[in-house]
């Protein structure tokens, strides 16, 4: 509706003589629009004219001395896996969250409530570092080895457990706690909502409150909670501090989550590397960066996608 | 569930009961009973592990998980799998809404505790020019912030407003959809990304090796921007069309109508989007350890040399202390405690904002 009017509003103000401020306007509006492409341009072809040295140079002369792929292969590999540890925490974590708040909590409540859960998004990612590497590191070598005890069989807690607990597992655990407001948020949203007839009419069939919400909640929210995650997963992928700081790396490939040796990520890498590099060295960072700017470019586009195909059908918004 | 109704409803079942002899409803846990049951859990659970030597971690686990199970159990008994399943999932909401706390109150408190031992005037006062071991302060990273984020939103509030007001009032065709897809882009750039894209540029005219605070600032909008320019477009789109319709009857020309018109009503949600935005940029660490690093001594002038700031201040104080370790490390939470204050006022700002400057509706 907004759109029709809109237009007919534009072709009524189109006929008249444009005014001088009328041009001035809308041509800096305009124009502050494409600077923000320009400046995304800019971003693609400064990243690449830095990183080109490195593509070209002779694998001997990279860190590590076997060429850009294995310098940057381990990276993506601890990258990855630290995310999706944190998104396999968060995204359960957050649906129930995001439950409570709009289905459970108290109403008067609810808001103030769902208020406390974004102040988790406003503490600065270098805080959650400190906190990782203060609190939260010391205080899981118990469970780790707790986990190496009873689940040593698993690869993935075979260890020796680290006695400083800057392990993987803790800097995806620090991840999850700050990728959580962002998958809460989206899927409060699309959880508030769901069509009020369809819940009031799942109650009135007798449906108990976990029936209701099982029935029309969760299927209505489904790709909202799915986009959510990606958005989280974005997030995770790219925050830099936390695990810079949490994280003790020793750049090798291994699933294993409480030994003290741990693949490191893209972004703490070069967070770590940096202040110290010149020459080949900081085009060597500024390709993982690119790599990672890449795969995280993926995955938010997934995730508009899955939002923006929602949308269309559902008719909300 | 689907399955319960219909052996109800089945036929034989009818038959072999009469109706005298079905209960009407199921029988019902009474309504205090979670609350009872809760403070019986705690006490035995406490009771049980305070003689075993008490861990608040352990007894808050075993507790939790012994409710859950005696609450089910007791309303399978009573009430049936449905209500029994119900009392369950409630019971794990909660508890993972209270787990979602813990990190929030455990930063919280330990970074007011391990802070304030540092929070005092010569914090406030001092560089760290020339200071080993105790003493200094953090004046010129609290400086250097200030200094940066405001270049920051200097440089993006104008560009972001104007590119909503493009894409919300001028804006079709390809141009906008492109830009609208670019923007959604610019959100998911890694802040260590967009550090690298201003070193880039900025080594591309000064040389290997730049640090400069505008170089920060810049670095700090690409992240600022997209947020601006989204806050500020949902807050273009809820203002109602009848109020320009309105306006253009009356001959106003559009860009008044803008200015007069539309910016007016919407300027609480803009307001409120900024200051998140500010707060935001205000904590990224990132993107300023790349291309600003660090300085010991008062560096005013954004356009010459590294400057300090405060997230970088308080990871550089926290990793590499130095010796003693344990004033550098006190430091570092101050520094931290400053920086979660600054943010955690902006966004109370923000909201008190948007609460009391939101449009009057009706």
């Amino acid at each position: 509706m907004s759109t029709t009017t809109d237009l007919k509003a534009e072709q009524r103000a189109a006929k008249p003589v444009l005014q001088l401020g009328d041009r001035i306007f809308s041509g800096s509006a305009k124009g502050a629009g494409i600077l923000i492409l320009v400046v995304l341009a800019g971003v693609a072809i400064f990243l690449f004219s830095e990183a080109f040295p490195a593509l070209v140079a002779p694998a001997s002369e990279i860190r590590g001395g076997n060429g850009l792929v294995a310098y940057i292969w381990p990276l993506v590999f601890g990258t990855l896996l630290s995310a999706m540890i944190a998104l396999a925490v968060a995204t359960p974590l957050a649906v129930a969250v995001a439950l409570f708040i709009t289905h459970y909590a108290p109403r008067r409540v609810a808001q103030g409530l769902g208020y406390l859960v974004d102040l988790l998004a406003a503490v600065p990612s270098i805080v959650y570092g400190l906190w990782g590497f203060a609190v939260l590191a010391p205080a899981s070598v118990g469970f780790s080895t707790w986990l190496n005890d009873y689940l040593g069989w698993i690869p993935l807690f075979a260890g020796p457990v680290s006695v400083t607990g800057r392990t993987i597992l803790v800097a995806s655990l620090v991840l999850a706690v700050m990728i959580l407001p962002i998958v809460t948020a989206v899927a409060r949203e699309v959880f508030l909502q769901t069509p009020k007839l369809h819940e009031e009419a799942a109650l009135a069939l007798g449906a108990t409150r976990w029936e209701m919400i099982r029935m029309s909640v969760l299927p209505f929210g489904r790709s909202g909670i799915i986009s959510g995650a990606m958005l989280g997963l974005g997030r995770a992928l790219g925050e830099t501090m936390a695990v810079a700081t949490v994280l003790s790396v020793s750049g090798v490939v291994t699933f294993n989550l409480i030994s003290s040796s741990n693949p490191s990520t893209i972004a703490a890498d070069i967070a770590l590397q940096f202040p110290e590099s010149t020459g080949l060295a900081v085009n060597t960072l500024v390709t993982s960066g690119l790599v990672l700017f890449a795969i995280t470019l993926g995955v938010n586009m997934l995730a508009r996608y899955i939002i923006n195909r929602r949308r269309e059908f559902s008719g909300a918004n | 569930m689907s399955i319960d109704t219909q052996r109800e409803r089945s036929p034989e079942r009818e038959l072999d009961t009469s109706l005298d002899a079905m209960p009407v409803i199921r029988g019902q846990l009474p309504r205090w009973s979670p609350w009872v049951g809760l403070v019986a859990v705690v006490l035995i659970v406490g009771g049980v592990l305070s003689a075993t030597g008490l861990s608040i971690g352990l007894f808050a686990v075993v507790s939790a998980v012994v409710y859950a199970v005696g609450m089910y159990t007791a309303s399978r008994v009573v009430e049936g799998p449905r209500k029994a399943t119900d009392r369950l999932v409630t019971i794990i909401v909660t508890a993972a809404f209270l787990v979602a706390l813990i990190p929030l109150v455990s930063v919280v408190y330990t970074v007011v505790s391990e802070g304030l031992s540092r929070f005092d005037a010569e914090f406030f006062n001092s560089s760290m020019l020339g200071i080993v071991g105790e003493g200094g302060g953090a004046y010129h990273a609290v400086m250097g912030t200030l200094i940066i984020t405001g270049l920051a939103a200097a440089m993006s509030i104008p560009v972001g407003l104007l590119t909503a007001i493009y894409l919300v009032e001028y804006g079709k065709g390809r141009l906008a959809r492109a830009i609208t897809f670019f923007v959604d882009v610019m959100t998911g750039i890694p802040s260590i990304v967009a550090g690298l894209f201003a070193f880039a540029l900025f080594a591309l005219f000064f040389g290997p090796g730049v640090r400069m605070g505008f170089a920060g600032a810049v670095a700090l909008s690409v992240l600022m921007v997209p947020v601006v320019v989204r806050s500020t477009e949902e807050m273009l789109k809820i203002v109602p069309n009848e109020l320009r319709e309105a306006s253009f009857a009356l001959g106003v020309p559009k860009w008044r109508t803008i200015l007069k018109v539309v910016l007016p009503t919407s300027v609480a949600g803009i307001a409120t989007g900024v200051t998140l935005a500010i707060a935001r940029v205000m904590g990224e660490t990132a993107p300023l350890l790349v291309t600003v690093g660090l300085a010991t001594g008062m560096n005013l002038n954004p356009f010459d040399g590294r400057m300090a700031t405060l997230p970088v201040f308080a990871y550089y104080s926290y990793v590499s202390p130095g010796v003693p370790r344990e004033p550098s490390l006190e430091r570092a939470w101050t520094a931290a405690l400053v920086l979660i204050m600054i943010v955690m006022a902006l966004n109370l700002l923000a909201r008190l904002i948007s609460r009391v400057f939101a449009p009057k509706t009706r």
